[in-house]
């Protein structure tokens, strides 16, 4: 038989229709968003949410590279797996995340060649520049060795996690379902860094000795997460955000519960330094991210039309 | 197509989309797994299909999308446009009990029922959890968790100590 026909080779299913989707660097679902209402609700202003959107996906994108860096390097392939795992879900997150930041303003997706395949999620992904990136620096940090990247997503996860249980309730509706559909993963990532880092706590003198020394480098950047910042600020006015510094509470209580648990006093570290009161939320990083932006951007850049 | 009422045509529709699996588990249908959230027909006689993601970065969601297309294309449905849905979120609650049963058949552990959460913070929960997880192989109640992350992100790792098989298992979201 000599048919050529899309629908009964048994290969179509492997290549999508859509022009588009087969940009070899994104993911082939060609609109994440596909038939949700991207309307904004009375009163919010779209550059608003766009920015606070790449705010939240950025955290998730950028913690996303840190744990893919493990793959292969775990100390045990299930760790490998959760890591990867856990990456996976916040990926998923940031996707939807940039998705909706691009349906806001379409105004902040860097501009691409003419016909360039490259969805909007995937060109605010791979082509904005390390300045243009909103994540928290406690995100970008170098993974450090096991306890330290346990340490980093024991903070990461806690605050994440409260900061969507209140999201839940935006008045963006699509901000609100991701972060809905958020809190239920975020729950099994918390309580996996959570026991890690008990295990690591209650281990032997050299697990403790490296868990002390992560607290050290990693709790330096926790205070950041609770710096509010005045786009957050006016979408709090209008019931689309949540203001970071209210969520200090939960944080503590749960990182207390970790620490009591693990026979450990709260760290008592001064906060990593600003830059002229400017800190990751307003595109001011670490030298660690343009590493990492490196890493994860340039086969993309260097190939902006590479279709497969 | 044979001339058929708007009613028909939508059922067909759906008879169509119910057959179509997922590609990580084939042994269970979109239906089977809670994924199929709708078939209907607009006011332009597209048939628009709804699928929600069980995982926010679930890759099975573009095979699903493809395969749907594909199966009510074959079927002779031209027009056919097939919709995210993200509100309310996926539950594991949502797979049937039908699916439950084929998972169970193919040495994959079904998930128990949710707990629901009550409102305020969300609890820590510093000791795993020990359910009572049935072997899939030889039904022996002896198991025990291995990984709460597994092949899929829907997935955990299991053994059992009565048979020593390594078994999958959905988890509760």
């Amino acid at each position: 038989m000599n048919r050529h026909d899309d629908q009964a080779s048994p290969y179509a299913g492997l290549v999508d229709a859509d022009a588009h989707d087969q940009w070899a660097f994104g993911t082939s679902f060609d609109d994440p968003l596909a038939g949700v209402d991207t309307t904004l609700a009375d009163g919010i202003d779209g550059a608003d949410l766009a920015t606070y959107c790449v705010m939240l996906a950025d955290d998730a994108l950028i913690c996303t590279q840190r744990l893919a860096q493990w793959c292969t390097n775990a100390p045990e392939i299930e760790e490998e797996l959760a890591l990867a795992n856990i990456g996976l879900d916040l990926l998923g997150q940031a996707r939807l995340l940039l998705a909706r930041a691009a349906a806001a303003d379409p105004t902040i997706v860097p501009a691409l060649p003419e016909g360039s395949p490259v969805p909007a999620e995937d060109a605010l992904a791979f082509f904005r520049d390390e300045p243009a990136f909103r994540c928290v620096r406690l995100v970008e940090l170098a993974n450090g060795d096991f306890a330290h990247s346990i340490t980093r997503l024991l903070a990461f996860s806690t605050f994440r996690l409260a900061a969507l249980q209140r999201l839940g309730g935006s008045r963006d509706p699509v901000l609100a379902a991701v972060a809905t559909k958020g809190v239920k993963e975020l729950t099994y990532h918390r309580d996996y860094a959570a026991r890690w880092f008990i295990t690591l706590a209650g281990g032997t003198g050299e697990s403790r000795r490296r868990l002390e020394q992560a607290i050290t480098a990693v709790w330096p950047y926790v205070d950041e997460l609770f710096r509010p910042n005045p786009v957050e600020q006016r979408l709090v006015a209008v019931g689309a955000a949540v203001d970071s510094s209210t969520l200090r509470g939960e944080f503590d209580s749960v990182v207390g519960q970790v620490f009591r648990a693990s026979e450990w006093s709260p760290p008592t570290v001064l906060p990593a330094s600003l830059v002229a009161s400017r800190s990751g939320r307003d595109g001011i990083h670490t030298q660690a991210l343009s590493y990492l932006l490196a890493e994860m951007q340039s086969v993309a850049r260097a190939h902006p039309t590479g279709t497969w | 197509m044979p001339m058929t009422t708007a009613a028909d045509t939508v059922t067909r529709a759906r008879e169509v989309a119910a057959t179509v699996t997922d590609p990580e588990m084939p042994m269970l249908s979109l239906v089977d797994l809670g994924v199929l959230r709708g078939v209907h027909e607009d006011a332009d006689g597209c048939i628009v299909v709804t699928i929600t993601p069980t995982y926010s970065g679930c890759p099975a969601m573009a095979n699903m999308r493809s395969d749907l297309q594909r199966a009510l294309a074959s079927a002779g449905f031209d027009r056919v446009e097939v919709r995210t849905s993200l509100a309310p979120a996926w539950s594991s609650d949502w797979i049937t009990s039908g699916g439950r049963r084929k998972l169970e058949e193919h040495g994959i552990a079904p998930p128990h029922a949710v707990r629901t959460q009550a409102s305020g913070a969300i609890p820590l929960t510093l000791v795993a959890r020990r359910p009572v997880v049935q072997c899939p192989q030889c039904d022996s109640l002896d198991t025990e968790e291995t990984s709460g992350f597994g092949s899929t992100a829907c997935k955990s790792l299991h053994r059992c100590r009565s048979c020593g098989e390594p078994f999958d298992r959905i988890k509760e979201i």
